[in-house]
């Protein structure tokens, strides 16, 4: 039988592509009559210029990124929107064997807190500073990247004003490990399992996690061609269901050997199912023989990880305001705010009676432990979703938080 | 008015590829083109070589750090962003089906760019036929000596003339609705296994 809907997306050789991965590979798609053709491609730019002229339909994004497209930051402008959210959490900060023991001797440890890690880290800036040495250089996959802006946070709730005491520079995934190596860079932020990878090695140490630095914090995304998603809303309904079946699939603990070792197949990641296994168990090796398990490190669907929470967006962008990417306006405001469509995964999703929040929009930061919260026919447990700094972000008051961290700023 | 020539900076890990576009580029007139193949430390040369345009492969996964570096603007003083204008969907689609991306100074007019654009477009292409072709002119040879490997064996086995052992392996194909060189691999591989001083 021919399919329904013909569906051309792209991804990145990223762990977080695996709930898309897992639509085609094990016939989620073909169930809902979606022929999905997965494309592997070698930058972000890729994605979104071939998004952009419609070569793909929809693509795994960074979760800002389209964002940033909508709001001209872009080279080639293109409406994108986000019905669907492709899991919470899953990075890591890596810095090499030397910047950890120089954070080690001011008081680091290997337990992953980012507070105790970061305090290390501005120990060693400052005192690196004041022998005249060159600021130490981290890299992230993106500028328009939940690592660029989750490296920010953490470093400037810890006294580190990133734009200033570090470099921070732009490094493709599966070239970290090799460029943490070689010296290039002193430390990154990337998904997994470019961190596990340097682990291995033995050239690298994991200093924190984004899953403490903020609990259950969104990630990638699925970015849709808006004039594709409105030309074919029965397409983006069917595919929306099968990523859902296959998020939970994801999810069972059950089925991990089996998407370890899809995902490890030369077509998607091309690295072994044994460096797979971090992300999904969150037993994380941190280097030096330190081990740690992280609760929620990965998220592919618990916790309402697949819905495209507005507060999320929004605060990506009071970070994008943060960090000078784009000017403080309503009109910018109201394109961020319209860019995830919780409406979307709402509509393709109530036919299966599957727990869908009451709001579209939560204060983030604010459930210090998991609570059941009030949906529609089925129960939906969130949280913690805590930030580590203790701050929280009210989406309703974004001109305030916008303001709190430029003070931050001036402060420091 | 005399129009000062255009510096045009081509990134391709490719060698062979990039002075194909060297090349065409050059032919088009273009004197001062620079060819660069690894991006490691190409801040310092793009600020020494100040070009109007850059032309790279789309397949360089170093593509992200190169558009932040031209937005950062440390190094090129102006800003760049991506030549072709952005209604011209029909040509930002082939640049890309090419597998090229170009980006130039802001300001510079584009009709100025889109021949360079063009050119490295049909050079691009160019490439891909050739190394396609290349590679079937050797999977052609790899078959022409399996076959006359097949054929020896059938002629000193079976007793046959070389035309009747090509023609045995030919229908043998045709009913079996399989090439001729998978035939012959097959003969080859199995007389190999019943008699080792064969293969």
């Amino acid at each position: 039988m021919a399919a329904e809907h013909q569906i051309n997306a792209g991804f990145m050789p990223l762990f977080d592509s695996a709930v898309l991965v897992a639509a085609k590979e094990i016939g989620f798609a073909a169930r809902e009559g979606v022929d999905l053709t997965l494309s592997r491609e070698t930058s972000w730019a890729n994605i979104r210029d071939r998004i952009a002229i419609g070569h793909f339909d929809l693509a795994h994004m960074l979760g800002p990124m389209p964002i940033a497209c909508n709001l001209g930051l872009t080279p080639l402008a293109s409406d994108t929107i986000v019905p669907f959210s492709l899991g919470l959490g899953g990075n890591c900060v890596t810095v090499s064997n030397t910047l950890w023991a120089g954070m080690a001797a001011h008081g680091a440890l290997p337990d992953l807190n980012p507070a105790r890690a970061g305090k290390a880290l501005g120990a060693l800036i400052r005192e690196r500073a004041n022998a005249g040495r060159d600021p130490l250089r981290f890299a992230v996959v993106h500028p328009h990247s939940g690592h660029n802006y989750e490296l920010r946070y953490w470093l400037a709730a810890c006294g580190i004003d990133p734009s200033r005491e570090i470099e921070i520079v732009i490094v493709p995934p599966p070239f970290m490990a090799d460029a943490l190596a070689a010296g290039r860079i002193d430390g990154y932020c990337a998904g997994e399992p470019w961190n596990s990878a340097s682990v291995v090695a033995g050239t690298g140490h994991i200093a924190t996690v984004k899953a403490t630095i903020w609990k259950t914090s969104p990630e990638k995304v699925v970015g849709v061609r808006n004039a594709w998603a409105e030309r074919h809303p029965e397409a983006l309904s069917a595919l929306l269901r099968a990523l859902h079946h296959a998020a939970r699939w994801c999810q069972d603990p059950a089925n991990r050997g089996e998407l370890a070792a899809l995902m490890a197949q030369p077509s998607f990641l091309g690295l072994s199912p044994a460096l797979q296994m971090p992300i999904l168990s969150g037993h994380l090796q941190l280097g030096g023989g330190a081990e740690r398990t992280v609760e929620d490190f990965f998220l592919p669907f618990d916790k309402a990880a697949n819905f495209p929470w507005k507060s999320h967006a929004l605060w990506f962008y009071t970070q994008m305001v943060r960090w000078g990417h784009v000017a403080h306006t309503p009109e910018n405001l109201a394109i961020a705010l319209d860019c995830y469509r919780p409406d979307l995964y709402r509509s393709a999703l109530k036919p299966l009676g599957v727990a869908l929040p009451g709001a579209n929009s939560k204060v983030e930061g604010a459930l210090a432990s998991a609570t059941p919260v009030g949906s529609a026919g089925a129960s939906l447990v969130l949280g913690p979703d805590g930030f580590f700094d203790g701050q929280i972000f009210d989406p309703d008051e974004v001109d305030a938080y916008i303001a709190m961290q430029k003070l931050a700023r001036a402060e420091a | 008015m005399i129009r000062k020539s255009l510096t045009v900076l081509v990134i391709d890990e490719n060698h062979i590829r990039a002075s194909i576009i060297e090349a065409g580029l050059r032919e088009a007139g273009h004197e001062q083109v620079t060819v660069v193949h690894d991006v490691a430390g190409i801040a310092r040369r793009i600020a020494e070589i100040e070009p109007d345009v850059i032309v790279i492969d789309l397949e360089n996964p170093n593509r992200d750090m190169l558009e932040n570096m031209f937005q950062l603007s440390r190094v090129v003083k102006r800003p760049i962003a991506m030549f072709v204008d952005r209604s011209d969907q029909a040509s930002i689609e082939a640049a890309v089906e090419a597998g090229v991306s170009a980006y130039v100074v802001d300001g510079l007019r584009q009709e100025r760019v889109k021949p360079i654009l063009d050119m490295a477009i049909s050079r691009f292409n160019a490439f891909s036929r050739m190394a396609r072709e290349l590679e079937e002119a050797r999977s052609e040879l790899e078959d022409r000596k399996v076959i006359d490997r097949a054929k020896g064996i059938l002629m000193r086995s079976r007793g046959l003339s070389e035309d009747a052992a090509y023609a045995l392996l030919r229908k043998t194909a045709m009913n079996q609705n399989r090439k001729i060189s998978e035939i012959a691999q097959s003969l080859v591989t199995a007389a190999g296994l019943l008699d080792p001083g064969e293969s």
